[in-house]
């Protein structure tokens, strides 16, 4: 099938028209993931941007997204498909009412499991679908690592087997990301058939771009202030470092404020937006205003 | 078809390579490698890099090593990627010569000359490079500072470290960095704020930074051009951090090694407790089966189950915190104060020749590190002289709090068992374990030096349930499993 995309750079270019800022890791496995039609596996701290990569990825390459949200329990009546049962007993029962001429049994059977009484769930949808796709399989880490064993077939053929029916394989592959916390150890397997891609806390740089794009209205030196704040903050060691979304949750309350120039009272005061735990607000805030930064260590 | 052979063979010797550092590459993945290599720019060095990391590293933490081993191997192959390390771009030169100009009261002396500067000009010009946060500059500078200070001379089998070393001396960064935080004062109106004067000293340490890990770079570079990429290869392999040996751990791995350690504890807490979900079921429960049974007429056909509520484990932690083993100590204090919640309660002892209870240092404090510190700082562990002795400790432990241990508690001893020559008070150990549900004793010296010299864990060993050598993360991580 076609490329999606013709190079790392042009997957760049592209993400940026719906104001996602890749890098060049991010912009060079998304190519290479189409080249190979291979999955992508996203990790990385909470909110730096991997369910957001796929919503970016849909929307440059025009594809429907399919997500399934994964969490402990699921199975796979609600991962793959279903028999609608409850069409399938009307459909005997209209059977029997419709007196005399009735199916013989094999044929009734073969009526019963066939693609109308399907139930599709994000997976098979996502192999059946005739139009562009982005499967969005998130938190990938939450399922237990026997339910894992269900999405290996759909992640390295593009086909789902239905032992009533047969395997139905993909009409076009889709473009198939994975986003994963880092929760647990994911198995071998899964890891085997993906690419991987990491995604960490963007460079000060990089940070002070997104903050550009997705905060409309917000000056440079605000934008600059921010991102150097924030940077200084992950240095230390917390419970759970500011994460993007959340530097752009500040950048906008200090916007909304009417603030231009951050100065550490205003810091010191919005800081629980930043960080949610409030021993990592006390140290943030406390670390922030030493007199004599060089010596304090 | 020769071009295709060859990077064959050099992406086989790379994949080896990988391998030799620890790094789990399969079959399947050196292929997707192989796959991977025919749809990226091979001349852009950094595409290929991610190519090859998204197919064959599939850990973050393995991120590192695997930049090693590339920076080493293709830094030498040359060829297909552009790697030339004296290639700085003429707009640099241009800037450097402009720097230059500036330096020396505006005599052009042409590129070549930064080799004509003094030791004090050079540190001059990179004090500016700092200030302005010119990276070209920084670089060119780097390769510089290497030419004049590492001293190196070819086939001299000194490590990497060394030179690095010997260079990072002659530039005095930290007297760069008070210098560039008075300039930033000076430039600032009416001095800057704590806050200001906080970032402006992060942005210079990150600047720095750069400059050091250029430093390095330079060096790498000389090295392999000097020993060739597979010397190389070997001295600069470093453990994964799951690897690194409590005993002998730099500062620098120590920080690896804390790093590594909350997603581990997130991990851990998150398996014991779905183990403990999933472990069985309770027994029959009555009320909801007949209740059930209306469904199918009566007929209990599906049995129901309490929800099974296992006991979680009672948790005491006996540690010897004396030198060689207190890394190890505070490692494993983290570790089981961190996944606390898994069990029902947690105490911690240390010792050395005194004991002393630390939980109370744990106590509602989210911040373990901290709590570590204090346990290091606090404790009343010295009885005597400062030298470990497992008899006294075990003795006085057991004389003040025996009779806390009770059928819930594990307890979980951690030392060397290196007892001066002591009297050993194993029958303490004998004792908690007629009591407690189980003892285990953790050791951080290879097994092969256990019962050497004044080790004595074998006598030990007799009254344990368990003696299990325990010297990095990934041994850690698996004896956590056998706590349930």
């Amino acid at each position: 099938m076609a490329a999606r995309f013709e190079s790392a750079a042009d997957v760049k270019d592209a993400l940026k028209t719906v104001s996602y800022l890749a890098d060049d890791a991010i912009s060079g496995v998304v190519h290479l993931a189409d080249r190979l039609e291979k999955p992508i596996l996203v990790e990385g701290p909470a909110g730096t941007g991997k369910t957001e990569l796929a919503k970016a990825v849909a929307a440059v390459t025009g594809s429907r997204l399919i997500r399934l949200q994964c969490y402990e329990g699921l199975d796979e009546s609600k991962a793959l498909y279903e028999w609608n049962y409850k069409k399938q007993l009307l459909r005997i029962q209209a059977e029997r009412n419709a007196e005399g001429e009735g199916a013989t049994w094999s044929e009734l059977e073969e009526d019963i499991f066939s693609e109308s009484f399907l139930l599709s769930r994000p997976l098979l949808e996502a192999i059946r679908a005739t139009d562009p796709v982005v499967l969005l399989i998130d938190e990938v880490d939450r399922l237990e690592i026997e339910t894992e064993a269900l999405l290996l077939e759909v992640l390295s053929d593009y086909q789902v087997s239905i032992p009533e029916l047969g395997t139905v394989a993909a009409e076009q592959v889709p473009l198939v990301l994975l986003t994963s916390n880092n929760m647990r150890e994911l198995s071998e397997a899964l890891k085997r058939r993906c690419l991987f891609l990491h995604i960490d806390y963007p460079q000060m740089e990089r940070e002070k771009e997104i903050v550009l794009t997705r905060v409309p209205d917000i000056s440079e030196h605000l934008a600059d202030q921010v991102v150097r704040i924030v940077r200084s903050i992950r240095q230390l060691e917390l419970k759970k470092h500011p994460s993007v979304s959340e530097t752009l949750d500040w950048a906008r309350t200090l916007l909304l404020l009417g603030i231009d120039d951050v100065d550490a009272e205003t810091a010191k005061s919005t800081l629980n937006i930043l960080l949610k735990y409030q021993s990592d607000i006390q140290r943030a805030a406390k670390e922030l205003t030493v007199n004599d930064p060089l010596k304090a260590r | 078809m020769a071009a295709t052979r060859s990077l064959l063979d050099v992406l086989n010797g790379f994949v080896i390579e990988l391998r030799n550092a620890g790094l789990p590459v399969s079959l399947t993945e050196h292929i997707d490698a192989m796959e991977a290599l025919r749809v990226v720019d091979l001349a852009d060095r950094e595409s290929l890099k991610y190519a090859l990391a998204a197919t064959m590293v599939k850990s973050h933490s393995h991120w590192r090593p695997f930049e090693t081993v590339f920076e080493v191997y293709f830094s030498a192959l040359g060829g297909d990627a552009s790697l030339d390390p004296g290639d700085v771009g003429p707009v640099v030169e241009d800037d450097l010569d402009g720097l230059l100009q500036q330096l020396q009261g505006g005599q052009p002396e042409g590129a070549g000359s930064l080799e004509g500067l003094t030791a004090e000009e050079l540190a001059e010009m990179l004090y500016k490079a700092m200030l302005d946060g010119d990276d070209a500059v920084t670089k060119a500078l780097a390769k510089q500072a290497v030419t004049r200070f590492s001293g190196m001379e070819p086939g001299r089998p000194v490590g990497g470290t060394y030179y690095l070393y010997r260079t990072l001396r002659h530039l005095d960064l930290e007297g760069m960095l008070r210098r560039l935080l008075e300039q930033a004062e000076d430039d600032a109106d009416g001095g800057l704020t704590d806050l200001e004067r906080r970032l402006a000293l992060d942005e210079f340490e990150s600047r720095m930074d750069r400059l050091r890990k250029e430093i390095e770079a330079e060096i790498r570079r000389r090295l392999v051009a000097d020993r060739g990429p597979q010397a190389m290869a070997k001295t600069l392999r470093k453990p994964l951090p799951e690897d690194i040996d409590f005993m002998h751990a730099s500062k620098e791995e120590m920080a690896q090694l804390r790093k590594a350690l909350f997603p581990l504890t997130r991990k851990l807490a998150v398996r014991l407790a779905r183990k403990r979900r999933h472990g069985r079921k309770g027994p029959l429960d009555f009320r909801s089966t007949v209740r059930h049974s209306l469904s199918y007429g009566g007929v209990p056909a599906e049995p129901k189950f309490r929800y099974p509520r296992p006991t979680k484990p009672e948790i005491f932690v006996v540690a010897d915190i004396s030198g060689s083993v207190a890394a190890f100590a505070r490692f494993t204090l983290m570790l089981v104060h961190a996944i606390a919640g898994q069990f029902s309660k947690v105490r911690s002892f240390v010792f050395i020749d005194g004991i002393d209870e630390v939980t109370r240092f744990f106590d509602g404090v989210d911040d373990v590190a901290s709590a570590i510190h204090r346990v290091n700082t606090e404790a009343d562990v010295i009885w005597v002289d400062g030298h470990s002795d497992y008899g006294h400790a075990f003795e006085t432990f057991w004389k003040r709090w025996g009779s806390d241990i009770g059928p819930k508690t594990t307890v979980i001893l951690l030392g060397d068992a290196r007892n001066n020559y002591h009297a050993a008070g194993s029958w303490v150990v004998k004792e908690i374990r007629a009591k407690a549900r189980h003892v285990y004793w953790l050791n951080p010296e290879p097994k092969s030096y256990w019962d050497t010299g004044d080790s004595i864990v074998g006598e030990y060993a007799n009254h344990c349930d368990g003696v299990f050598e325990c010297r990095n993360l990934r041994q850690l991580e698996r004896f956590v499993d056998v706590l349930q």
